[in-house]
């Protein structure tokens, strides 16, 4: 019988897998809201995040050959989400604006193929084996003492990052006028237009936020993981099922799904390791057994 | 006319094809274009993506290797159990998945896929990173011996024809109007008094076991399974194949199989470049090429068919 400690330090550290769920999977609801296209190279986009954090700390002064050019992990925290979200944009206004209007099964059919150019890229370059981020700071060292285990620092303090993030998105989309207007949009874009907004920009940039949410995920995992070209395609599929988990309609629906499923899959390695990996897929069979549109979703169409 | 040259050009390459290329490689094309064609039975002319065929392939390959290696079933008899397995694998993934609609149906047949990928690495009998190897030939019929590689082509080649005749029996029979309908607008197919769902199963499970006897095949051929056969890139290849030949034709998969495969071929020395060729393949197919080669072609030739109609009539 395992330990009480045991499980608790096994939920801990499902959370913590829980928080990259919940920030790939809002990011992936709230672009499927505006723009109905499922986004299959979040996952690469999530492993450009954790790669530029790693180039920004280790490569970027090598390459360039400036001494001491380049960013460390708070730097990356910031700069890195934008210019995710930058090159996202680019990709939105360049290849995914073409196939609106179209069976969203293509933007599915796009989005793989820059995921497979993203991952092909950067293996040409990397180790698939992973590389270490040696740039964890210093302040994040350590374990702190949870009462029941130590956990580490840096992983409690990626938790309670992510958490925010999270909560922030949730509240700006629900909560505020700019959130209104995005909804607005979502329900009816012609009619939004009519009002003076400018929907084709308001997707352009939702797009941005939503890869932008993929790349901080990526800084946050990259001390954690080692950092490898197929690091986003590995975790891309579990959040596929997460999302159909949880359904695309809410955006507190994916959080708390993500985070739960997470939880779930650490529980399970302290009562049945080996099937850590798949029971997430397993959950996934019972919810469409039993509520076929997922557990926060509404009826879809199409 | 088109169709009957595509025909005549089939049998023809594929009988030559042994003396064209290597005999491995014209096998692994015939395996590789049964396997599209399979899957185009479902995208092509039922309209559902489905993300999760490394499943059925790759599951039929594991079932075929371990059923020869280890129980010593002969090479035909491994085929069939193989082909069977991803038919009843089928039936169960399609009945979860036709729950779900569009782009979920295809997240949720790569996410049900992803767990006979996991059985095939943790599973005690398959293999874990090594696969199953050295899976033996052996004789079918008592006298076709495998090890020769003409005849074991024509063997592979006699599976694909026969495979293909019967997708090509599908697609031209009343049920395969109904798919056909229902890919073009569900509701009215359903108001007209079909039952979509059992149709969207048995094309599913149809799909599934030709699919699993494409992976049966592959298996006798390169005498082993590996994780590559179920890894979600084999399904996303076969996408590839069938967008790239034309979707919804019934040459078209044939075309795209021997063109993807040719192209990891040719670029197989140059590392994860394949992965980028590959990759931007896609986004151009579905940017600009959507119809396929097949498509494009079938829409010249109707063009210049239609041309020639109009200068007979004097206008």
């Amino acid at each position: 019988m395992p330990s009480l400690n045991m499980v608790l330090a096994q939920a801990m550290l499902g959370l913590n897998v829980g928080i990259f769920y919940a920030m790939l999977s809002l990011g992936l609801a709230v672009i499927f809201g505006l723009l109905g296209v499922i986004n299959f190279a979040h996952g690469a986009f999530y492993m450009l995040g954790a790669f530029l954090a790693l180039i920004g700390y280790s490569y970027l002064s090598v390459w360039l050959g400036i001494d001491g050019f380049g960013f460390g992990f708070w730097a990356a925290l910031i700069i890195v989400p934008i210019v995710v979200a930058i090159i996202g944009m680019i990709i939105e206004r360049l290849l995914l604006r073409r196939l609106y209007g179209q069976d969203p099964i293509y933007g599915l059919l796009l989005t793989f193929g820059v995921a497979l150019i993203m991952q092909g890229l950067f293996t040409n370059y990397f180790s698939v084996a992973g590389t270490p981020y040696p740039g964890k700071p210093e302040s994040l060292g350590g374990a702190i003492n949870l009462g029941f285990m130590y956990f580490p620092t840096y992983r409690l303090f990626s938790i309670v990052l992510s958490i925010v993030v999270c909560l922030a998105t949730w509240f700006v989309i629900e909560r505020t006028r700019l959130g209104s207007t995005l909804r607005a949009g979502v329900e009816n874009p012609q009619l939004t237009q009519a009002f003076g907004i400018n929907v084709p920009r308001m997707i352009t940039l939702t797009f941005g936020f939503g890869v932008g949410l993929a790349g901080l995920a990526g800084v946050l995992a990259a001390p954690i993981y080692s950092v490898s070209p197929l690091m986003g395609a590995d975790l891309i599929v579990v959040v596929f099922a997460v999302v159909v988990i949880g359904g695309m309609g809410s955006i507190m629906g994916a959080i708390v799904t993500g985070l739960a499923l997470g939880l779930i899959q650490g529980l399970t390695k302290v009562v049945y390791p080996p099937a850590a990996n798949t029971v997430i897929f397993f959950i996934m069979v019972a919810v469409l057994l039993i509520r076929p549109a997922g557990l926060f979703g509404k009826h879809e169409k199409g | 006319m088109m169709n009957r040259l595509l025909w005549i050009a089939l049998i023809v390459i594929g009988i030559a094809a042994p003396w064209l290329v290597y005999p491995v490689l014209a096998m692994k094309l015939a395996c590789f274009a049964l396997f599209a064609c399979a899957f185009n039975l479902l995208l092509g002319y039922t309209g559902l993506l489905s993300f999760g065929h490394a499943a059925f392939f790759g599951g039929a390959a594991y079932i075929t290797a371990y059923v020869i290696k280890v129980w010593e079933l002969s090479p035909i008899a491994g085929i069939v159990l193989g082909t069977l397995f991803a038919g009843v694998l089928g039936a169960a993934f399609g009945a979860l998945a036709i729950r779900r609609h569009g782009i979920y149906f295809a997240m949720v047949t790569l996410a049900l896929a992803q767990i006979i990928y996991f059985l095939a690495l943790q599973l005690p009998f398959t293999g874990g990173e090594n696969g199953l190897q050295g899976v033996p030939r052996g004789t079918a019929l008592g006298v076709i011996n495998l090890d020769d590689p003409i005849q074991m082509y024509f063997f592979v080649f006699a599976i694909f024809l026969l495979g293909f005749a019967a997708i090509w029996r599908v697609v031209n029979s009343p049920f395969g109007k109904v798919l056909t309908a229902i890919r073009e607008n569900e509701d009215r197919a359903r108001s007209l008094g079909y039952a979509v769902e059992r149709y969207k199963l048995i094309a599913f499970t149809l799909s599934a076991a030709l699919a699993g006897t494409a992976g049966a095949t592959k298996t006798l051929v390169f005498q082993f399974a590996s994780l590559t056969d179920v890894h979600w890139q084999m399904s996303g290849a076969v996408i590839l194949m069938t967008l790239l030949g034309g979707m919804g034709t019934l040459f078209g998969p044939v075309i795209g199989a021997i063109i993807v495969v040719a192209l990891q071929t040719q670029l197989s020395g140059m590392g994860s470049w394949v992965e980028v060729c590959i990759g931007a393949i896609f986004v151009v197919c579905v940017l600009v090429f959507r119809q396929g080669v097949i498509g494009e072609l079938g829409r010249w030739f109707g063009q210049s068919r239609s041309r020639k109609r109009k200068q007979a009539a004097g206008e």
